[in-house]
């Protein structure tokens, strides 16, 4: 018998029943079940249902998921090797990390409504660029061991000449000192692209030849057993060699040691985790990435900057978005479009709350806790190692093996895990939560394997204060800015926190109609369980047994999601969509070269694609021939089949989406995935639209070998304001030997590919909102959202469609998930564009749909099934208003540059301000319909010049002056 | 705007001011508007070499990125570093705003070249 509990599906999908029927009615179909048959082809539906448990209600799941989270054990971790523990402050844990207002948001494309966010991450920038002594830098990457691959291609890019060859392979020296999983993924990423991996002992490095194939070298400080390198030497003779250098390190580290960028490193990366984000077995956590100006229009990743409003005030915005892949495609600099917003955010808070003097004193604490443990320990008979150490001292075990064997038993009953090493060392990372007690526990571990078994324990820290080597010692001052030494009282930072947040639309204000993005609901119960202690706290590479309750979650994902995909296996290890494009590439390029034939290593990608496809071939070694589409927006079979026999004998792959980037569900995907495999391809399959499929039809009945699932997508995890995200990939049985694996835990298949991502099951915590999602919504609720999804759509189409031309539809006038509004003849007549509506639409309180993508001069709306009908007919109304504005202008009723659209947003300031100069009214400016009064959201700004941030770059807070 | 007579075009929308062995090369009016906002032109260093057709450098504008071809084969003698800091001037003044000087190391190739008629056709 099903519970009596109510129904998480009533409560996920927006319209109930009589709403559906109403809109049934409108979009002229007999039922839900009919409406689907006309917009999904016959011959690409699912035989049959899901074959999935029914869904639990929120009451029943949590209680269940907290037995799971019990039987993760939560071991005190001294791991280290990336990833340390620490306190999240409560008022930046409930206000921003449990809050909608921050997570559900979208990435600031539409920076008018997303101020706040950009002011965080912009302070986020400042902070990273400070503790590095860099000048400029990017608003986070998806992991830190990606960050060190991004290094090493943007190197090369810089480089630019030697990369070409000069007799032989570009070289790129590497520390094998650095972390494993650096090592591993800079190798993933090197071999495609043709580079050579050179490594080089830590204990040579002032004396290693820079021979003249060598481009770069990456060194990491504080390295992976904790000894902080002085590299003056080593930098200062790569740059007389013409060699670029990228440096890992560690914030806290920075706030007592000299930054990388003071002695003349061109780029520092690491992990920004340790302040105030969970680890979370792995993630998600914003690994940040500093550079020199210089460089910056090679670097990677989204980065934020400085511009001005058309009130002249200061106003951020992205910045240098023409590096990214939806300009630049198979050019582009990285693609990665994903970053960290929300962990970022988190991070650049804790720096605003602690300020520099707190952060200087956590650092501090710290490390004077690492000394009073050397101290100790070595009365114990353990000699430390390491010359010089932050907070990471390293133990040779006199005792040898048998000694190590009693001190890991002795751990294990403690609770505690160690970095044992393969040289019978052990490395003790220390970090924020560190006391006396964890102290005294080491204390009692080591002795089991001391000739001394008990000494007195002195607590005196009188003489630990940091004493590091002169040159090693940071001694420049940073975060000088007001927003770092302003809010460290609770109540100024809670006040803080929320008057970045009002500024901003998520989904806790209206419906984002982001086309391609699916904007749907993040629900609470589903994000409970991401800051509970069973989760939060484990270390990613804490042995597999402890982490039992994980691991069933994880196999539980992988089983949903090989049914919905109709797949054989699924690797969750991939941090973004691009990710699972580049690991799902490698996966099909492995194969092929398994079964000798290397030679294929052309893609073919629709001119319609996203731009992350053919930027993730690039990286992975392939060559990209473009196919044509037809005027209705599919793909042009002809043209396709055409290449498919021209490259018959290199042809390695097709990336498709489906249903298309142009929102139909293409009749002849079948056929096209033939002659793809006919002329000895694979088949990728973007899983961007999976939220279309699931339930009705799937990856596999069309044809594809491989695909990603955007998790942040299909799956409910929330957009965190511009990520995190997750790319997990599903494959055929023939791919499975290939999934990629890890060289610290074991993942993958028996040929894996090597890690993708830094952490083995990528962004972990976050993992739980899609298995809550799965679960509470189970087989038939997971497919009515799809329905739902679908009928949504419809509905707009039908309500909308006499206003705004539809692009694309099937033969029979359905469309999929979502549709693109052509509003290029509207400009011809009125001069109004794609962004004036856009901007316009924020003066309704509406985030706007995607803005020409996948087609210039075009806007994308999709509602998702968790809008209910009043908010989806709020919308229909405002962009009806609109198009009246528009007729407005046609008829010259209104002036043609001077007019509500052009003019808009319009904040606060410009509506009450004495002076109006105006031909239509404040209130037709900032009430246009009667629903806006009731819940007005006020831009904070009004348009912001693009032009003038681009070539104005400033990314970093601006000096407080400019704020007046 | 009006196309000058007095420069040659190309089919890639590049202009090239010709005087003697040496030609400054700029973008047309036609390809700045089509770009909108220039904000960065990134050039060669002097003395790059170019073949005809091959890419000197790029012009990004916020939402486009577009490779410069060069009008012919030669030598880069001179480079607008004032580009740098104005890059709006292409939009502003599309004909007189200069990127690179270069000496033509095949003059022959300057029939091929189109004039202001004919380029103007080509952009209708």
């Amino acid at each position: 018998m099903r519970s009596d509990f109510e129904q998480f599906q009533s409560r996920h999908i927006g319209p109930d029943r009589d709403e559906r029927d109403a809109m049934l009615k409108v979009v002229g179909a007999s039922s839900l079940g009919a409406l689907i048959d006309e917009a999904v082809p016959a011959r690409i539906r699912l035989k049959k249902p899901l074959d999935l448990p029914d869904g639990e209600s929120e009451y029943h799941f949590l209680r269940e998921l907290r037995e799971t989270a019990s039987r993760n054990q939560i071991f005190r971790s001294f791991i280290g090797l990336g990833y340390s523990d620490c306190i999240t402050p409560s008022v930046i844990l409930r206000n921003v990390l449990e809050n909608p207002g921050w997570y559900t948001p979208y990435t600031p494309y539409q920076a008018e409504i997303a101020q706040g966010r950009l002011e965080s991450l912009l302070n986020f920038q400042t902070m990273v660029r400070d503790l590095t002594g860099m000048e400029v830098a990017n608003a986070s990457l998806l992991d830190e061991a990606t960050a060190a691959a991004e290094a090493m291609t943007m190197l090369a890019r810089v480089h630019g000449k030697k990369v070409d060859g000069i007799g032989g392979a570009p070289q790129f020296l590497v520390s094998d000192s650095c972390f494993a999983q650096t090592l591993d993924l800079l190798h993933s990423r090197a071999e495609p692209l043709g580079i050579e991996i050179v490594l080089m002992p830590n204990e040579l490095l002032d004396s290693v030849e820079f021979g003249e194939r060598v481009f770069g070298a990456l060194v990491q400080t504080p390295d992976n057993g904790g000894r902080v390198l002085d590299l003056r030497a080593f930098i200062a003779r790569a740059k007389n060699a013409g060699v670029l250098v990228a440096v890992g390190s560690d914030l806290l580290a920075l706030t007592l040691l000299t930054p990388p960028g003071e002695i003349g490193a061109d780029i520092v990366y690491g992990n920004s985790q340790r302040f105030g984000v969970p680890l979370g077995y792995g993630g998600p956590h914003a690994a940040f990435f500093a550079t020199l100006e210089k460089h910056v229009r090679q670097a990677p990743g989204r980065i934020i900057g400085v511009s001005v409003d058309s009130q002249g005030n200061t106003a951020y915005r992205m910045a240098l978005q023409t590096r990214e892949q939806h300009i630049r495609r198979e050019k582009a600099t990285s693609n990665i479009c994903t970053a960290q917003a929300l962990l970022a955010n988190i991070a650049g808070l804790y720096a605003v709350y602690h300020g520099p003097q707190g952060l200087k004193r956590i650092a501090t604490r710290v490390h004077a806790y690492a000394r009073l443990l050397t101290r100790e320990l070595a009365r114990l008979g353990f000699r430390q190692l390491n010359d010089v150490y932050f907070d990471t001292p390293r133990f040779e075990v006199p005792g040898g093996v048998q000694a190590v064997g009693q001190i890991v038993k002795a751990a294990q009953e403690l609770r505690i895990n160690l970095g044992y090493r393969m040289d019978n060392t052990i490395h003790v990372a220390l970090d924020e939560t560190v006391d006396e007690s964890d102290i005294l526990a080491l204390l009692q571990v080591f002795a089991a394997g001391a000739a001394v078994k008990t000494v007195a324990f002195d607590r005196s820290t009188d003489t630990l204060a940091p004493a590091f080597p002169s040159g090693l010692a940071r001694t420049s001052p940073f975060l000088l800015h007001p927003v770092f030494n302003t809010h460290h009282s609770e109540t100024q930072m809670m006040r803080y926190i929320r008057g970045l947040e009002r500024k901003d639309i998520g989904l806790d204000t209206s419906m984002i109609p982001l086309g391609s993005c699916t904007m749907k609901l993040n629900a609470a119960s589903e994000m409970l369980p991401i800051t509970w202690p069973g989760f939060g706290k484990l270390h990613p590479f804490a042995p597999v047994d402890q982490a039992q309750g994980y691991q069933q979650i994880f196999r539980e994902i992988e089983k949903t999601l090989c049914e919905i995909t109709g797949f054989a296996a699924a690797s969750l290890q991939p941090n973004s969509g691009a990710q699972g494009e580049y690991a799902g590439l490698l996966v099909i390029r492995a194969y092929l070269k398994d079964r000798g034939q290397s030679s294929r290593n052309i893609v073919l990608i629709p001119s319609s694609a996203h731009g992350t496809n053919p930027a993730s071939a690039v990286m992975a070694g392939m060559h990209v021939v473009i196919v044509a589409s037809t005027s209705e927006g599919n793909i042009d079979v002809a043209d396709l089949k055409a290449k498919a026999v021209e490259h018959r004998d290199r042809l390695a792959a097709l990336m498709v989406t489906y249903p298309s980037t142009h929102g139909v569900f293409e009749e002849s995907i079948q056929d096209i995935c033939a002659i793809i495999h006919e002329h000895g391809g694979q088949v990728y399959m973007d899983g961007a639209n999976m939220n279309a499929q699931v339930g009705l039809t799937s990856p596999a009945t069309i044809g594809a070998d491989v695909c990603h699932i955007n998790l942040h997508k299909t799956f409910s995890i929330p957009h965190g304001g511009g990520g995190p995200g997750m790319g997990p990939i599903g494959v055929a049985k023939h791919l499975a030997p290939y999934l990629p694996g890890h060289p610290i835990i074991k993942t993958g298949g028996d040929h894996a590919i090597p890690a993708i991502s830094a952490a083995p099951w990528g962004s972990s915590s976050i993992l739980l909102i899609s298995y809550a999602y799965m679960k509470m919504l189970g087989g038939d609720g997971m497919t009515d959202a799809t329905r739902y999804a679908i009928l949504n759509a419809n509905y707009l189409k039908s309500r909308l469609e006499p206003y705004f031309p539809v692009l694309y539809t099937r033969e029979n006038g359905r469309v999929a998930h979502e549709m693109i509004f052509d509003l290029r003849p509207l400009k011809q007549v009125s001069g109004i564009d794609e962004t004036d509506v856009a901007k316009r639409l924020m003066d309704y309180g509406f985030h706007a749909p995607t803005v020409s993508f996948p087609v210039a001069g075009t806007i994308m709306v999709e509602p998702t099934e968790s809008e209910a009908k009043d908010e989806l007919d709020r919308f229909c109304e405002a962009m009806i208003a609109i198009r009246g504005e528009i007729q407005s202008v046609i008829d010259g009723k209104a002036d043609p540059k001077d007019n509500v659209l052009k003019n808009a947003p319009h904040t606060a300031g410009m509506v009450t301000s004495d002076d109006w100069s105006h031909a239509y009214s404040r209130e037709q400016a900032a009430f246009p319909l009667p629903f806006v009064r009731a819940s007005k959201h006020w831009p904070s700004v009004g348009r912001i010049d693009n032009p003038y941030g681009d070539r104005n770059l400033m990314c970093a807070c601006p000096p407080v002056a400019e704020y007046a | 705007m009006a196309y000058p007579d007095t420069l040659k075009y190309t089919k890639d929308h590049e202009w090239i001011d010709l005087s003697g062995d040496n030609g400054k090369v700029g973008i047309t009016d036609y390809a700045q508007q089509q770009l909108g906002d220039v904000v960065y032109v990134e050039l060669p260093e002097v003395g790059a070499k170019l073949k005809q057709g091959q890419s000197f450098g790029t012009i990004e504008s916020v939402k486009a990125v577009s490779e410069l071809y060069s009008p012919v084969t030669g030598e880069v003698v001179e480079v607008n570093g004032a580009l740098k800091d104005k890059p709006e001037a292409v939009n502003k003044d599309p004909h007189a705003s200069w990127m690179v000087v270069i000496k033509l190391t095949n003059p022959s190739e300057k029939s091929g070249l189109l004039d202001a008629a004919q380029y103007e056709a080509l952009t209708k």
